[in-house]
């Protein structure tokens, strides 16, 4: 394994040399990285936003946002500066603690979960070992955050919203975990890192896409549902329920909630492209080619190219994936309740665990290309 | 005491106010929602001691099954029953009350002899575990594979009790005379599903 380019030591070295003890360099370090992911993150929902808004014009034959900037790509920032600046109204029935307290518990897990998320070699937040399995958990606190806000609204809508909302993402976290251990089985690690290192070296050939075919169509439906997008949108399904648990916010809390939405969108594509297309891999080889064209590994200009390109992939992987579930969204009719738990209790449930099985019956037998 | 020495003294004293300030909300808060809330709070402050003890699967796993499964289930529950009901007054609720503090100072007095008794030392010249997700495999499937297997027994039991309980067609039909005696049995009787699949 190259240690690559190591940002940190370079970062608190440059401190140093400024004369500053190594104690209060690495405290600037540590909140560095940070900082970066949640803006990362948040200029990845405003490209998102604008994506939607653009693409679901193109479906139904209309221009879309135009007058915000070139192409109206400012149109999210309108929306955002409009939505803090609107009034914070809180029902006068309302419980206001657990108002409050509802948008937050549902955004903060998903940032939490970008720790996970690697763009490079060195270029994540934390390698933990549990990685994989920080996600999944932290996906599981956010039902909390939901009925804690249906409940609070006073509102029945609000509640059966909550409450829809809480089963959904409750169902199919099941097939989403068996479609993630098949994958850890086959990397024998929870670390994004190692799960991306067992794929590359093959280019597009060894992505875990075509080993696990039937793993990553569960794993996108589950993933779809967990986001609440549209085949799957019965917490706000505007026929039936108003807006769901949503309906009583306004102001920056709605804004919350419409930040974790797309926010938890951006993470399960990303969190797709490094279990099923190889996260930073370039669909060619690139060591290779480097060593047939005789270029050392540990030359600089290599070094940075590959950073770059890595993370290049990593964000065109999972835009990609987005552009998808964008026109899955304008394009599949919404199912209903019954129809929603049936798929995921009594067909991806099944189907997960038998994928689960013969993923390990197969790496019993071919432990090569399964990474026994 | 380094920094990071520092922010882990910090840390756990955060955690433990936080941990037993929760449990009291729990125990002492009229409004059971709050209640129920509150221990999802305790079961993520939780978590975060064990982060700080280094057990990073365990604490995911704490996260996953108490805040992800248990809280929301009681949450469930709670909102699906929605009767709000205000605590009736009783007379003599002081005697209640009183002998609920004596039963809990007397847990309370026997925990904390048993920690006070208890040797804590812990071998510190242990090797340093690198994985602990693989140790834990280890232990679950060497030492502690009775305890492991009869745990996955107890929870195919639960599931079977409460597939029985959720499929009201397998209770027998009552006798004529004792489908008065209602104290005991379920409140609903066995009905056509209204199949909207079709």
């Amino acid at each position: 394994m190259t240690s690559g380019i190591d940002l940190q030591n370079s970062f608190l070295q440059s401190l140093q040399g400024f004369g500053l003890p190594p104690g209060l360099a690495k405290l600037f370090w540590i909140p560095l990285p940070s900082i970066l992911m949640i803006i990362g993150a948040t200029v990845g929902v405003l490209v998102v936003v604008w994506l939607e808004r653009k693409i679901s014009a193109a479906a139904q034959q209309r221009i879309g946002p135009e007058y915000a900037g070139p192409l109206g790509v400012l149109q999210p920032v309108a929306d955002g500066i409009k939505l803090v600046f609107k009034e914070d109204v809180v029902p006068a029935k309302a419980d206001p603690w657990l108002f409050t307290l509802g948008p937050v518990l549902v955004v903060l897990p998903v940032f939490l979960s970008y720790l996970i998320v690697p763009f490079g070699q060195n270029l994540v937040i934390t390698d933990i070992n549990v990685g994989i399995f920080l996600w999944i958990a932290l996906s599981s606190i956010a039902p909390i955050g939901l009925l804690m806000s249906g409940y609070a609204s006073n509102n029945k809508y609000s509640l059966l919203g909550g409450l829809r909302a809480a089963a959904q993402s409750i169902s199919y976290e099941i097939p989403l975990s068996l479609a993630v251990l098949a994958i850890v089985m086959m990397s024998n690690s929870l670390s994004t890192i190692d799960i991306v290192d067992q794929q590359s070296g093959y280019g597009i050939l060894g992505w875990n896409i075509w080993r696990q075919p039937v793993g990553f169509l569960i794993f996108w439906i589950a993933a779809l549902a967990e986001c609440e997008r549209l085949p799957f949108d019965l917490p706000e399904a505007e026929e039936e329920l108003v807006a769901g648990y949503q309906t009583e916010y306004a102001g920056m809390k709605f804004a919350l909630f419409y930040l974790g939405s797309y926010v938890n969108l951006v993470l399960s594509a990303l969190v797709f492209s490094v279990l099923y297309l190889g996260g930073w891999d370039f669909p060619i080889p690139l060591e290779n080619v480097a060593n047939w064209l005789g270029v050392a590994p540990t030359t600089s200009w290599l070094q940075v190219l590959m950073a770059a390109l890595g993370i290049t992939m990593t964000v065109l992987k999972s835009y990609f994936l987005i552009f998808i579930a964008i026109l899955l969204r304008w394009t599949v009719p919404r199912v209903r309740i019954d129809q929603l738990l049936n798929l995921g209790w009594k067909f991806l449930l099944p189907v997960a665990l038998a994928n689960l099985l013969i993923t390990a019956a197969l790496k019993l037998t071919f432990p090569m290309a399964f990474g026994g | 005491m380094n920094l990071a020495e520092g922010v882990q003294y910090i840390s756990f004293l955060i955690l433990a106010f936080l941990v037993i300030g929760a449990a009291l909300g729990v125990v002492l808060l009229s409004n059971i929602v709050y209640s129920a809330f509150l221990l999802g709070g305790v079961f993520l402050s939780i978590s975060g001691i064990y982060i700080l003890l280094n057990a990073d699967f365990v604490a995911a796993a704490q996260v996953l099954v108490y805040v992800g499964a248990v809280s929301v289930l009681i949450l469930f529950a709670i909102m699906l029953v929605n009767k709000r009901e205000d605590f009736s007054k009783i007379p003599g609720r002081w005697l209640r009350n009183v002998s609920t503090a004596l039963v809990c100072t007397g847990i309370f007095a026997l925990l904390s002899t048993m920690v006070l008794i208890t040797p804590w030392q812990i071998n510190e010249t242990g090797p340093f575990v690198e994985n602990t997700l693989v140790t834990i495999g280890k232990h679950f499937f060497s030492d502690y594979l009775l305890p492991f297997e009869l745990a996955s027994v107890l929870l195919l039991m639960a599931m079977v009790g409460a597939i029985i309980l959720a499929r009201r067609d397998l209770i027998p039909e009552l006798s004529e005379e004792n489908k008065t005696a209602t104290a005991l049995t379920l409140p609903e009787r066995p009905r056509e599903l209204t199949s909207a699949s079709k």
